[in-house]
């Protein structure tokens, strides 16, 4: 548990001390909710709540490849084999999908704050809502961490993080909008409950599997 | 000849499913008429898809506890066949769904998660061809095999049956039981499963007999360069 601590603390301190990663980001963000609210607004009453969950999860979906992409692309030669050298993989993997996870949190409920204050805010039971994105983020932490690991370790990476990250969270982004839809129709929660049940299990096997693999692509 | 019986059985049965299962008669229904006959060639093939998928991926897992060339080798190959299988499903279904609800893609759940599911696979192609380094590639793609495996599982055998499809045999019936009135299409439902499965399983041994004759024509070459 200390170990897995002290990568966090590490982690966290590197992204605070690069400033320009973690604003980059925020940029990135608000310039596509941006984006959206200029072109949306040429046409009254085009977003529906449908389009607005789409587009909710696509934006979330784009902003978390980026972010968990640089979790193994970013680093320099020779940083992994000095961690290596220090601490088993388990710890490690188990450090960047937590930290993950957490940037991953951040990203969604920033990104929900932005689409509620240019666009809107069709979501009626927030606490599914909040939910959801729990979910949905530990699920794109445990597939993409694991994904980034092996685009880092092939060559072209960020075009294959893109293509072999795509249908991988498909299922749990399928789910997600499912659920939005039932939390904007204001849906009695009994109704995702389903839903919410089979994004659990889908992280629970992912991140599963996660764990046992990393080990296997960590080790060159 | 001995050892070869299990290519014969194939050949037997796929004649036998082909001669069957356009000459048997099949229970008349509305709508779906005749086209019920899909049953034999459209579902066969994402019986043998998802058995090819379960070879590669228990040769990743071998290769991962275990490296060794052959087994990438073993593995790659099944994956090949597999994804060539699932293309075959996708097109016979468009061509059932064409006459049955009137156009190829209909964006039923089923179809789209069996879409995606060919896209997993394509990405582990793509991660193949990315990665010059021989002993890297296997590594990689037997992890991206294990993993595209497990992501396949929820997309192709859980959503679908979450929601509203036309698909037959969905919202819980196991299969075409509710079609099939006298048990009669089951005499060539399985025979036509385990000889497209034994058929799939065939091509992929000579792939790798390719495979292994070009790496052999390789090290030749090299000694040869020497």
């Amino acid at each position: 548990m200390a170990p897995i601590l002290a990568l966090l603390i590490k982690e966290s301190r590197l992204e605070i001390r690069r400033k320009s990663v973690i604003s980059g980001l925020a940029l990135y963000l608000f310039s596509t909710v941006f984006i959206y609210y200029i072109t949306f607004n040429l046409r009254q009453n085009l977003i529906t709540p449908l389009v607005w969950s789409a587009l909710f999860w696509v934006t979330i979906l784009f902003s978390s490849i980026n972010t968990i992409a640089k979790s193994f692309i970013g680093e320099k030669r020779g940083l992994d084999i000095y961690f290596y050298s220090l601490v088993s993989p388990d710890v490690i993997i188990l450090a960047k999908l937590l930290y993950n996870f957490f940037l991953c949190v951040l990203l969604a409920l920033t990104g929900f704050g932005l689409f509620v204050l240019f666009i809107a805010n069709p979501v009626g039971d927030h606490l599914i809502f909040l939910a959801t994105i729990i979910l949905v983020c530990w699920g794109f932490s445990a597939s993409l961490t694991l994904l980034s690991g092996i685009a880092a370790k092939a060559n072209n990476s960020n075009v294959l993080m893109t293509v072999l990250s795509f249908p991988v969270v498909i299922s749990v982004l399928l789910l997600a909008i499912k659920v939005t839809k039932n939390c904007i129709d204001n849906l009695d929660r009994s109704v995702s409950y389903d839903e919410l049940i089979t994004l659990l299990a889908i992280n629970c096997l992912v991140t599963a599997v996660s764990y046992l693999l990393f080990p296997y692509i960590w080790r060159s | 000849m001995r050892r070869s019986w299990w290519k014969i059985l194939s050949v037997v049965l796929l004649v036998y499913t082909v001669v069957g299962g356009f000459l048997i008669p099949v229970p008349r229904l509305a709508i779906v008429n005749e086209t019920i006959r899909a049953l034999y060639f459209h579902v066969p093939m994402w019986f043998g898809m998802v058995f090819m998928f379960m070879a590669s991926t228990y040769f990743a897992i071998q290769y991962l506890r275990k490296p060794n060339n052959l087994l990438d080798i073993y593995s790659n190959a099944f994956a090949t066949i597999g994804i060539v299988l699932g293309m075959l499903g996708i097109v016979t279904g468009m061509i059932w769904a064409n006459y049955t609800w009137g156009s190829p893609w209909h964006g039923d759940p089923k179809q789209n998660g069996a879409a995606i599911a060919l896209l997993v696979y394509f990405a582990y192609f793509i991660l193949r061809g990315s990665v010059t380094n021989q002993e890297q590639r296997a590594r990689l793609s037997a992890a991206y095999n294990v993993f595209a495996f497990a992501a396949m599982i929820p997309l192709i055998f859980i959503i679908p049956r979450m929601q509203d499809s036309m698909h037959p045999g969905n919202g819980g019936n196991p299969g075409f039981n509710t079609y099939d009135l006298d048990s009669k299409m089951r005499l060539v439902f399985y025979p036509a499963v385990i000889g497209w499965s034994l058929l799939g399983t065939w091509i992929a041994t000579l792939l790798i007999r390719i495979e292994l004759v070009k790496e052999k024509i390789e090290a030749i070459e090299d000694e040869n360069a020497k």
